[in-house]
Order: C-alpha cells, then sequence, then structure tokens
C-alpha cells in the first residue's frame, strides 16, 4: 500500500530542505523524514521506507541502510510509549537491572518487547547518571528509580501519556 | 587567579528556570558579550580563545582555539556544528547545560560561527533527549525572533544560521566525522583521517565540530578575555572543569569545579565520600572510555595533562611485564575525557562492571572496521562468561589479546574505547577476576 505524509510533515519536511542547501540534495533530512513517517505510520515498513524515498528523491536502498543503523528507529508495531530504561554503569550500580525486571514483571513482556501500550528497551546510557537509577518516556525523566516505583510510574504514563512521537 | 569552589562560568544559571527563555537569559546579561563580539574582528575573537586555552569538553580535551586555526584561510563556506550528541556512559553533562541554559550555547556559537566566518551551522543533539530538544528549538526560534540569527545579525551585515539537527540512537555519532555523516543523512560511520573535518567536513567544507561545554564557554572569554579564562585553570588547561559524579558516592550530582581538584577530594568533600562505611575501590575518571584509577591514584587532579602523565598514576598493561604502547613507546595511564566519574566501592563486582561496559561497546561498534565489530562482541561474550563464574583459566590472557589487537587498528576511537577500560582494569583489578575464574574452576 503506497504511503502519504501529512500536509503537515509535508511542510515540515519543505522547510527542513531549506536548512541544509550546501548539501546540494535532500539527503540530510532523511533523518526527520524517518522521525516523521515513524510518528504518522507507527513504524517504518517497507512501504514508509518508500514513502521517505520517494520524498527526498533517494534511493530505497538508502533509506534503508540509515533506518536499521539508528537505534530509536523500529520497523515493527510497537507501543505508544517507549520505556528507555538505562542498565549501563552508572545505573547498574545503584540497582538499574532490578528496576529493569521489574518493568518487565509488570508489564509482562522482556525487554525489547512491547505490549499494547507501552515498549520496554533496555537503554544504553541516558545522560542522567547523578539520578541513577533513571529512564526517559518521550520528555519525562524518571530518577532515582526502586524497583518497588514502576507500578507507580506506569499509572503515571496511562494517566499522562509521554509519546516520543509528540516531540516529532 | 585560579577558580574557586564558587567560580561558576557554564553553570551559574542552573536552577534559573527564568533563564531559560531569551527575555530571563538576557535579563542576567544574556546577549551583551555577542555584541562587543561582532564589534570584534574575527582573527580577535580567535586569538582570545588561542589565549585562552580552552580545551575540548567532549573528550579529547584538543587545544579550542589551535582546532579552529586549522580552517585554511581561503574557505569559501566554513560551518560549525555544535556536538551535543552526549552519551559516553557516566557523562551527563551536556544534557543539564542544554536544558538550563540554551542560550549561552546558542551565544557561545553565534560568536564562535563570527571568529570562523560559518554561515550555516548546526547543533546535532541525540535522539534520546527529546525534553532538551524541544527546549533548543523553542530558543532557536526565540534568537531569530530577536535577530541574534539570520541573514543580517542586529544590523551587522553579519550572516549566522543555526539548525537544530536532531539523531536517532547511535551513540558512535558523538565521535565528529560519524556525527557528520549523520548530519549528511546517512549512517553514522566514522571517516577515514585525514582529512580533518576543520579542512574537509560537513558536505566538503571545512567544519569546526565543538562540544556544548566548550562552546558555553566562549561567550565568558571574550567578556573577560583569554588571559583571565587561562589563569582560571591549571598548567596548559584554562578554564573550570564540569565533572558528572555517579555510582557508589553519597551526593552524587554534576558540578562545575576548579581544573586542578584532585578525585579525592572531590569524591570526599564535593560528594560526601562513599557510603555505607564503604572504601573506593575503583574510579573511572572519564567516560568509561578511559582506563580506571584505583584508591592509591586519586590524589591526581581532574585535569588533562595530569591524567596522562602523572607518575602517580600506573601504566595500563597488555600482561603483566608488557606494557601498552599507544604508539612511538608511548604509554597510557589514563585521560580526562568527558569528565564522567564513576565510583565503584570496595563491593562492587569489577569483572560484572568490566563486562557491562564491553556489552556497551559491543551494542555500539558501527560495524565499518573488522577488530573492532568482532572484536568488542568476542570481549563481550569473554567477559560476561568471566563475570558469570563460568571463565577459564585461559580467559584472562584471551581478553588481553583481542582488546590488544583492537587497540590502534580501527578508523576511529571506539576500538580503543572499548580496549583501555578493558586492559585497565585487567591491569588494576586482577585479582578480582583471577578469583572468579578460581572459583568456576573449583
Amino acid at each position: 500500500m503506497s504511503l502519504e505524509f501529512s500536509a503537515d510533515a509535508q511542510a515540515k519536511i519543505a522547510a527542513l530542505c531549506e536548512r541544509y542547501l550546501a548539501a546540494g540534495s535532500k539527503q540530510p533530512v532523511v533523518l526527520a523524514a524517518l522521525h516523521l513517517a515513524q510518528k504518522e505510520h507507527g513504524h517504518l515498513s517497507d512501504d514508509a521506507l518508500k514513502l521517505v524515498a520517494r520524498t527526498l528523491d533517494l534511493p530505497y536502498a538508502h533509506v534503508y541502510g540509515v533506518a536499521t543503523f539508528y537505534t530509536m528507529f523500529r520497523r515493527e508495531p510497537a507501543g505508544t510509549q517507549t520505556i528507555r530504561m538505562c542498565t549501563n554503569i552508572s545505573c547498574m550500580l545503584r540497582g538499574g537491572y532490578d528496576v529493569l525486571e521489574a518493568f518487565e514483571q509488570k508489564l509482562g513482556v522482556k525487554r525489547g518487547q512491547s505490549t499494547k501500550d507501552f515498549q520496554l528497551v533496555e537503554e544504553e546510557c541516558i545522560a542522567a547518571c547523578e539520578y541513577a537509577p533513571c529512564a526517559v518516556v518521550g520528555t519525562k525523566y524518571f530518577h532515582d528509580i526502586k524497583p518497588g516505583d514502576v507500578g507507580k510510574i506506569i499509572d503515571e504514563l496511562k494517566a499522562s501519556p509521554h509519546p516520543e512521537s509528540e516531540v516529532v | 587567579m585560579p577558580a574557586d569552589m564558587t567560580t561558576k562560568i557554564v553553570t551559574a544559571r542552573f536552577g534559573n528556570d527564568a533563564a531559560r527563555t531569551i527575555a530571563g537569559y538576557e535579563k542576567t546579561g544574556g546577549y551583551s558579550v555577542l555584541r562587543k563580539a561582532l564589534a570584534m574582528k574575527p582573527e580577535d575573537i580567535q586569538n582570545e580563545v588561542k589565549a585562552s586555552n580552552l580545551r575540548g569538553r567532549g573528550g579529547a580535551g584538543f587545544a579550542t582555539g589551535v582546532k579552529w586555526g586549522f580552517v585554511p584561510k581561503d574557505a569559501k563556506q566554513v560551518h560549525l556544528v555544535c556536538n551535543a550528541d552526549e552519551s559516553e556512559p557516566g557523562t551527563c553533562k551536556d544534557r543539564l547545560l542544554v536544558f538550563w541554559d540554551p542560550h549561552l550555547l546558542i551565544e557561545g556559537m553565534i560568536i564562535a560561527a563570527h571568529a570562523l566566518k560559518a554561515v550555516h551551522n548546526y547543533i546535532y543533539i541525540r535522539g534520546e533527549m527529546m525534553r532538551e530538544y524541544l527546549v533548543l528549538e523553542a530558543a532557536v526560534k526565540e534568537a531569530y525572533g530577536k535577530g541574534y540569527l539570520g541573514k543580517n545579525i542586529l544590523g551587522t551585515g553579519i550572516e549566522v544560521q543555526l539548525t537544530v539537527h536532531r539523531g536517532a540512537g547511535a551513540y558512535i555519532c558523538g565521535e565528529e566525522t560519524a556525527l557528520l555523516n549523520s548530519l549528511e543523512g546517512m549512517r553514522g560511520q566514522p571517516r577515514l583521517k585525514p582529512p580533518f573535518p576543520a579542512v574537509k567536513g560537513l558536505f566538503g567544507n571545512p567544519t569546526i565540530v565543538n562540544n556544548v561545554e566548550t562552546l558555553m564557554n566562549v561567550p565568558a572569554i571574550i567578556e573577560k578575555g583569554g588571559a583571565w579564562f587561562n589563569e582560571l585553570g591549571m598548567g596548559r588547561s584554562g578554564g573550570t572543569r564540569i565533572v558528572c559524579v555517579s555510582g557508589h558516592v553519597a551526593k552524587p550530582g554534576v558540578f562545575e569545579l576548579p581544573m586542578g581538584i584532585t578525585f579525592r577530594k572531590i569524591i570526599d568533600e564535593v560528594c560526601g565520600g562513599v557510603p555505607n562505611g564503604r572504601k573506593v575501590k575503583a574510579v573511572i575518571p572519564g567516560g568509561v572510555s578511559m582506563p580506571p584509577l584505583d584508591d592509591s591514584e586519586l590524589d591526581v587532579p581532574c585535569e588533562f595533562d595530569a591524567l596522562q602523565t602523572d607518575e602517580r598514576i600506573k601504566p595500563v598493561m597488555v600482561r603483566p611485564g608488557q606494557q601498552f604502547d599507544l604508539g612511538g613507546g608511548r604509554m597510557l595511564r589514563s585521560m580526562a575525557g568527558s569528565g564522567g566519574i564513576v565510583v565503584l566501592d570496595d563491593q562492587a563486582d569489577i569483572p560484572k562492571a568490566t563486562w557491562r561496559i564491553m556489552k556497551f561497546f559491543a551494542h555500539e561498534s558501527c560495524g565499518q572496521c573488522t577488530p573492532c565489530r568482532e572484536g568488542t562482541g568476542w570481549l563481550e561474550k569473554v567477559a560476561r562468561r568471566v563475570a558469570d563464574g563460568n571463565g577459564k583459566s585461559t580467559d584472562l590472557e584471551l581478553l588481553a589479546s583481542i582488546a590488544h589487537g583492537i587497540a590502534g587498528n580501527t578508523i576511529c576511537a571506539l576500538g580503543d574505547a572499548a580496549a583501555w577500560p578493558m586492559l585497565g582494569f585487567l591491569t588494576k583489578f586482577r585479582a578480582d577476576f583471577e578469583a572468579k575464574i578460581k572459583k568456576a574452576a573449583a
């Protein structure tokens, strides 16, 4: 099925193309266009990649290569909110893995998997080490998390969602 | 006069929510230095920055003024790119700097762009920093609205454009040439150097890539002079130093401190020491890429040159009796890196911590160079079985040999960044690894 961008996304892409004129092509906009395609179509299906390729006059193979390099792009459907739980060294030293496991239990899925509402990601350092262990969900940071806090966090996110697509 | 514990250059507005808006920033003196800078000749700004001994705060500690000086004089088009892709584990300063004081970064960038005669400039911000991306976008928009950015800034005839570019999740994009490839819309794989970006960078044009904290120091240097900034520091390192302290300390945090402060002082006096009556076992001095220090090495200042040359820091070994060679017989002690200090107490599981660091590098290797792509994967696997108590008697030699095979043999420094801590932990905490292996054999 051929996909399209909304008028808003098309306007955003057109404006961005003006910011990289020295490139001589629309290629520098590919990350932004992929973020937009993921926002509007939920994940980057083959058709979504074709849409980006067509919009920016790029080979499909190039767009595929870029989309599969960066960890925030997903090729499969996933929950609307992404919990990025850090387990890197500063968080690990203060119980990050226990918190990740608590999230797994609470959501009933393993790291890397998704429920309808939440994608659970074991994230590398999110640059909030002073508050370890920590997680980021869209624009919202959770600090000094204890395993017992995860129920409260999930409830809070259900009541006041922070999908990453909000930022795009 | 050297900086003291109260000297704040880049963290002065921390905690001041109003300063995030352009009105609040201007109220605290913001954008006043810009007017002064725009009246200066680009060469004079460059000379002040050279005199300041400002060194890159992203990790390498290279002299910023010298880097700027590498741009060819006859360049037709130059770009300035701010590296806000902070993702070195243990480092959490740039995210806060952007969040609390986005206009200081923008003002620093406009001054630097003027000094470099750079028109089209970019901030590359890490994809996961979504809150900070929105803060920056709003601040850039405000700066355009006030005429600080645009075709003819403040009526001076000088054009400075600034675009915020979001990444999408890849540690390697903090490496400056990978960052440029990512900005150009490609996979974030590093480029072979030379040519260096200052000669051939973004879109083939001379490009300066500077860290957030580095650029945020520029307004103060232009306001008070390079000599003043230089005197704040120590040796060949001007200014203050932000450290991010995490792990086993009573009060973790991000602190702007005098350049010459020792690790012991940071841990004991600034961060309230190690809690639960425990002692320091290991300290990662500047992000996980840097070889660790042990408790006997903590009286060294947290300064770029000291960490590389102070003889109180033991050299990293490949194996007992064989010193690691950085090239030309130069030994590796440690480096100041990104300022990310991680403290591990005497109950910490050193092999497990080492495994977690190796897992990180295996995950983040871009896959371009064989020694790194394959080697980091093997480091992770072998370190894991040692940490899990399933190590073999030959595993420490195997880890050393893999790490040694990666170091120096890759296009970018990610390979070294994995090899150095592996060898560093083996050098200084060998007994911890041996104890796990002995247990496995029993």
